[in-house]
């Protein structure tokens, strides 16, 4: 009976048997093939030329989070894409923006969603904040084969925490280390200076706005030094995308928002090329 | 070793059947209309955490009368269902007309094999379109049919008398506070035409509300939401109170399946 039931157009037993609520426990037993970490790649000689995206920066302020990301693609020299999305919503509290093989990254991205999203249908009620970042720490692990052949996906997690009431950055790395950032963190080929930029001017008493123009200082100075960082575009009207999450969960920055940031830091940097200057002591 | 008795495949089935609608009507029942900006889910549940509505994806909702661990089991299948298609083709190829189908198929096998107990519930699946036009109700009968519905639907025990209050009272373009307002009347009606009054906490609503930004348009109303629709006044549009009422005012339901 079992063994005909795909013809009927019956539900397949998988579908109904209770036990998981992780989408990708169900894909595991239902159709492997489209788990991404049980791809292999054929033995190849030298790094695989695909499109890879670079820096994402997150700062915390007293009541949430900010997460940015530029939006340049590269390829070898060549830059890919000027205007490529690398932070996305992962569910109403939290964000994920992504560095490394865009084309993977995405895909990570979209199967870290649905994890989060079947799981809140599922059970009726949201996975803790750590348990997010836990679950992404899985997926990422599983992409470790791929990264061993260059292929690497880096994300920076960034989320309202509603049991403890503030914004949470964790940070990983290529084989799914997962550790929690007090203050600020990046990620990506530009990540080193946007970090020293962010080390500079970040404090513990930023307001939304003040956070929101200091992940574009960041990117600005890592568009400054990394080839492989865009900085914002304002013949295109191609700004960095920079998201907020607090309380009243996820929000993206308009474009028209954005142009104001921009535009504003643009301006001191006409005056002040490196950008705000910090206290020698 | 005794021989079995003969059972004729017309007795058989309607004893499958007869079985299947008993273990439905111990159940309360539940009522699904449309409203302008969407459609709302009322029900009459005790309990806070076992629900009867429940959201598949981002413009469908699923509710269920009858057995909880056989709708809960359907429920978890759809989402998977609906999770598996819109992860492998996109998020606008998942439809409340091929999950309904996919139920429908489901419901059918067991009902008809002989190997299985039938399973005691009655589905509504609904999906909220860009305008009421697009709007889509289906109704899945223990016995896997399927019935496309326009306006109101109810299932469960006394779903019948419930339906045709509802058919005579439900009009296109009602407020929500309206909508919730007919169904819990329609819901507090007794089986031998008495009333008794459901409190706001007993009541289980949830909506697919299409003017909500987010991409997932189910919500649940609960507490002070729930509390100030229900006190809200009835526009002067609101339904006549009449019980003796007829002539049925815009939309009707569909093809309704007589259980007689």
């Amino acid at each position: 009976m079992e063994a005909n039931t795909r013809d009927t157009g019956r539900l397949p037993a998988a579908f109904l048997t209770p036990g998981s609520s992780s989408f990708m426990d169900f894909l595991g037993d239902h159709s492997p093939d489209l788990l991404p970490g049980k791809r292999s790649l054929p033995p190849l000689q030298g790094a695989v030329e695909a499109p890879h995206g670079t820096t994402i920066v997150a700062v915390t302020f007293p009541g949430g989070v900010v997460l940015a990301g530029d939006r340049r693609a590269t390829m070898g020299n060549m830059i890919a894409q000027r205007d490529i999305e690398k932070v996305f919503p992962a569910d109403e509290y939290s964000a994920v923006g992504i560095a490394g093989t865009a084309g993977l990254a995405v895909e990570m991205v979209k199967l870290f969603q649905l994890e989060l999203e079947h799981f809140e249908k599922v059970e009726g009620a949201q996975l803790s904040l750590e348990g997010k970042a836990n679950r992404l720490s899985t997926m990422i692990r599983s992409n470790l084969a791929m990264a061993m052949q260059g292929l690497a996906v880096v994300p920076v997690f960034a989320g309202y925490d509603v049991d403890r009431g503030k914004g949470r950055i964790f940070s990983y790395d290529v084989t799914g280390g997962r550790s929690e950032e007090t203050g600020y963190a990046s990620t990506g080929s530009g990540s080193v200076f946007a970090r020293g930029a962010m080390k500079k001017l970040y404090r513990d008493d930023l307001t939304q706005e003040q956070a929101t123009t200091l992940v574009v200082q960041a990117l600005y100075d890592a568009a400054d030094e990394d080839s492989a960082t865009g900085g914002p575009d304002v013949a295109r009207k191609i700004y960095p995308i920079v998201t907020v999450i607090t309380e009243d969960g996820f929000r993206r920055l308009s474009d028209d928002e954005m142009a104001a940031i921009a535009r504003a830091v643009l301006e001191h940097r006409l005056e002040q090329p490196d950008g705000p200057r910090a206290a020698l002591l | 070793m005794s021989t079995p008795f003969y059972v004729s495949p017309q007795q058989a089935m309607a004893d499958r059947a007869e079985y299947a609608r008993k273990g439905i009507a111990r159940g309360r029942s539940l009522v699904v209309l449309q409203y302008a900006d969407g459609i709302v889910f009322v029900g009459e549940n005790p309990s806070r955490a076992l629900h009867k509505f429940s959201e598949i994806y981002d413009r469908i909702g699923f509710a269920a009368a009858g057995k909880y661990n056989e709708y809960e089991n359907l429920r978890i299948g759809g989402v998977r269902y609906a999770d598996l298609r819109g992860y492998t083709y996109d998020r606008d190829d998942v439809t409340a007309r091929g999950l309904a189908n996919v139920y429908a198929q489901t419901l059918g096998t067991i009902f008809s094999s002989a190997g299985e107990k039938p399973y005691e519930v009655e589905l509504v699946v609904a999906e909220v379109g860009a305008t009421p036009d697009g709007d889509q109700i289906y109704r899945l009968p223990h016995d896997g049919s399927i019935v496309d519905e326009h306006g109101s639907v109810a299932v469960g025990g006394s779903s019948e008398q419930i339906s045709s209050y509802l058919d005579q009272r439900h009009r296109e373009g009602m407020t929500l506070a309206e909508a919730l307002k007919l169904a819990v009347q329609a819901l507090s009606r007794d089986t031998n035409g008495g009333e008794r009054e459901i409190p706001a906490e007993r009541l289980e609503v949830a909506v697919l509300d299409r003017t909500r930004p987010q991409q997932r348009k189910f919500s649940r109303i609960v507490g002070a939401r729930l509390a100030r629709l229900l006190s809200e006044e009835g526009a002067p549009t609101a339904p006549s109170d009449t019980p003796d009422d007829e002539g049925p005012k815009g939309a009707g339901s569909a093809t309704t399946e007589d259980d007689a």
